[in-house]
């Protein structure tokens, strides 16, 4: 059933194909980071057209599953001439997909600064920039960070998704293992026990990160 | 074929079973997540543990590694499982985790003197669940609820991996006779998206129905 011999003959190449995971889940995670905030600021616009544009666009990719979005990455821009490799379209695919989660994730931050805070920085004639940059955000990001950390936790679990679009990471060199030797049993744990080995600690650290921002907010 | 005709051939043939493993799936969560996160408030320290044991393992590896794992690994072990019981299995499995978290934090979020009040009215244990803590968790608890539902639906699309014929396996299969990507792929989003957001709205009219005049 199993066999300690063979799960440590494939563990050394699953090992060195989570570094495609992982990268995957950073520059993700980064682009949904600058991307969620851009959805934020649109929706904040005072300009109707942009803030319904966007506040559109949102609402379209949170009620669309991120496996159809990757095929519609993959499968249809190269339709219009933009060919992209698997890393790339899964990158774009996921930060998409979880700059709209974030957008909500800022916005809840940015309505708990309370309006004196608003006050305070027209009265000291801050611009708009300013003001964001040195007043609201600086409030409205820190008691987020743990849902924010949360995200990348659930960003970092949604990879595998990536090896349908042909990304050989963690998952899909499992697969190829198995589909290789028919035996998929020892792969596929180790892929399982990997995944909770890295996102249960990380978890555990956010829920104490939890702790410290419940206490200082 | 035109958009239209994709649109209604994909629903023909992909739709019966996206919903049909939404709706069993989201069954199994529901139930296992209010026995999970029963048992999670239980005295008994061996139960607490358990259900730490089965929430962290789900929530902590991936849906799609579960999913494989049931349908391919399983079968090792001489439990083989048709691609529809290993999908409803799989996403009742995680999303019951999930569940089970919110089911908590809502009983526990349950005032205390609502407790208090039904020992005092020498109400059973189960009476004091049964009549006063769950109905009022479940309200507390509904917005998660419909979040997850919302989640649960739109990762029904990965079934398509373990090839069972839901709406995203039969638009890869149709992408495969026709070569209309374009127009296949952008069919299958609008579809999802015409279910996920009257159940977005559905859910926040439930939740503002249930609410009226209590919060």
């Amino acid at each position: 059933m199993w066999d300690w011999n063979y799960a440590f003959e494939v563990l050394p190449d699953i090992a060195s194909a989570l570094w495609v995971t992982i990268s995957a889940t950073l520059v993700g995670f980064v682009l949904a980071l600058v991307v969620g905030l851009i959805w934020t600021l649109m929706i904040r616009s005072n300009n109707k057209i942009i803030s319904n544009v966007a506040d559109g666009i949102v609402k379209f990719i949170r009620n669309t599953p991120l496996l159809v979005q990757l095929y519609f990455i993959f499968y249809v821009f190269p339709q219009f001439g933009l060919s992209l490799e698997p890393f790339t379209a899964g990158v774009i695919g996921l930060g998409l997909h979880y700059s709209t989660y974030l957008s909500e994730v800022y916005r809840s931050g940015i309505e708990s600064v309370g309006p004196g805070q608003w006050e305070v920085a027209t009265a000291l004639n801050f611009d708009t920039r300013k003001t964001w940059t040195r007043i609201i955000l600086p409030q409205a990001i820190p008691p987020v960070l743990p849902v924010i950390g949360n995200y990348f936790i659930t960003m970092f679990k949604e990879t595998p998704l990536l090896s349908a679009i042909t990304l050989v990471e963690i998952l899909q060199t499992a697969q190829n293992i198995g589909a290789g030797t028919f035996r998929y049993t020892e792969p596929l744990t180790i892929v399982g026990v990997l995944f909770l080995l890295l996102s249960y600690p990380a978890s555990v650290a956010l829920r104490q990160l939890e702790i410290r921002v419940t206490e200082r907010y | 074929m035109s958009f239209w005709e994709l649109i209604v051939s994909l629903l023909g043939q992909g739709l019966v079973i996206t919903l049909l493993t939404t709706v069993l799936a989201a069954i199994l969560a529901l139930v296992l997540g209010f026995i999970g996160g029963l048992m999670r408030l239980s005295k008994n320290k061996f139960i607490r543990f358990i259900v730490a044991i089965y929430v962290e393992v789900f929530r902590g590896t991936s849906l799609l590694v579960q999913l494989f794992w049931i349908y391919f690994v399983l079968p090792m072990f001489g439990l083989t499982m048709s691609a529809l019981t290993a999908a409803v299995l799989a996403i009742g499995l995680n999303y019951g985790a999930y569940t089970s978290e919110v089911v908590r934090s809502g009983i526990q979020s349950v005032d205390k003197g609502q407790t208090e009040a039904s020992i005092a009215l020498n109400f059973t244990r189960v009476q004091r669940m049964r009549r006063i803590i769950i109905p009022q968790a479940f309200i507390l608890m509904l917005p998660n609820l419909g979040n997850q539902l919302i989640e649960l639906f739109k990762s029904t699309s990965l079934v398509a991996l373990i090839t069972l014929t839901d709406l995203t396996y039969q638009a890869n299969v149709l992408n495969a006779t026709t070569l209309q990507t374009t127009q296949i792929f952008t069919a299958l989003l609008v579809i999802y998206f015409v279910i996920a957001w009257p159940m977005t709205k559905g859910m926040k009219m439930l939740e503002r129905k249930m609410t009226e005049g209590r919060m």
